[in-house]
């Protein structure tokens, strides 16, 4: 064995290979993998179509429920049809949210609205992309519904004692989405200016959007 | 069998969640279990997902309403606004009739 060798195997160890997260073949795994290679063994669906869905749901993300609020924030009567029909208005813009039922709710100087689901981990994912991991979490679904206040406070997000807190549990169809307050010395920005400020929490309620 | 289950509430109306615990799989979060709100709004109506989580149709489909609770309904030590409020979606199944405020 030469010098060099011996030096590549010595620094290997230095970083030993951390194990996959998802080696362990649970019960439910064992089922996934079992029915999915099933229905491609009898040519149902193909392997490249799972990979392509997997690619779809990874590239789904915040951009186009911020498009969305700038649209709504530029547009008044876009405003209110998307107040009216969440699902409608989206498909509006050429996003396309599939079967979702989606609620839009606005926040205004007396209002601020947040979504939680605490029965399971309910999300708009066709416009917001894949939750973050808090938000799966029992001490967020918990919490947002029994005391909102202190939750948002510990995100940064201090609701003043005139402002109502309105707690969306989206516990069975339908999916919800927040239109944050649009900052202030934004006149005359354009629509993707906008859609800059509106962030993924400020979708969901746990925060404001970005101010200028 | 018709498709769906007629509305029997309407927006404004005020409701009382059921009491009930029944086994299986249940919508209906227990914190507001017996709680009195007020229709939100009438969202239409949807196979019942106590039956589709047995693999059954859930037809007719029952109403879904979004209800409107104050927070100090639901808790009664609640430490925010009086103005504070939950909305969640109930099927109409889980729902009674309830007077007029006293």
């Amino acid at each position: 064995m030469s010098h060099d060798q011996d030096h590549d195997h010595a620094h290997v160890h230095r970083f030993p290979p951390r194990p996959d997260q998802d080696d362990t073949l649970t019960y439910y795994r064992a089922m996934e993998t079992a029915v999915r290679e099933l229905l491609i063994d009898k040519g149902v669906i193909t392997a490249d179509d799972v990979r392509r869905q997997v690619e779809d749901m990874d590239g789904r993300n915040a951009g186009r429920g911020a498009k969305m609020v700038a649209r709504a924030w530029l547009d008044l009567a876009y405003k209110q049809r998307m107040l009216a029909n969440g699902s409608k208005a989206a498909e509006e813009i050429g996003l396309d949210v599939g079967p979702l039922k989606l609620v839009v709710v606005e926040n205004t100087s007396s209002v601020h609205n947040v979504i939680v689901c605490t029965l399971c981990s309910c999300y708009p994912r066709m416009l917001l992309g894949l939750p973050p991991d808090w938000y799966k979490s029992r001490n967020y679904r918990s919490r947002m519904v029994r005391e909102p206040r202190a939750v948002l406070a510990e995100f940064g997000t201090v609701i003043p004692p005139d402002v109502a807190i309105r707690v969306h549990d989206s516990t069975a169809d339908m999916r919800y989405l927040v239109v944050p307050k649009r900052p202030t010395g934004t006149e005359n920005w354009s629509e993707a200016e906008l859609a800059r400020l509106v962030t993924r929490d400020s979708m969901i309620g746990v925060a404001l959007a970005n101010e200028v | 069998m018709p498709d769906a289950v007629a509305h029997r509430f309407q927006i404004g109306d005020r409701v009382k969640v059921r009491e009930a615990y029944p086994i299986g799989h249940v919508r209906t979060p227990y914190y507001v279990r017996g709680k009195r709100g007020v229709i939100e709004r009438v969202c239409g109506a949807f196979p019942n997902p106590e039956e589709l989580a047995y693999a059954r149709e859930g037809r007719p489909a029952q109403p879904l309403y979004r209800v409107r609770f104050l927070q100090r309904e639901l808790w009664t030590d609640y430490a925010g606004q009086p103005v504070d409020v939950v909305e969640v979606e109930i099927y109409q199944h889980w729902l009674e009739a309830e007077g007029p405020q006293p």
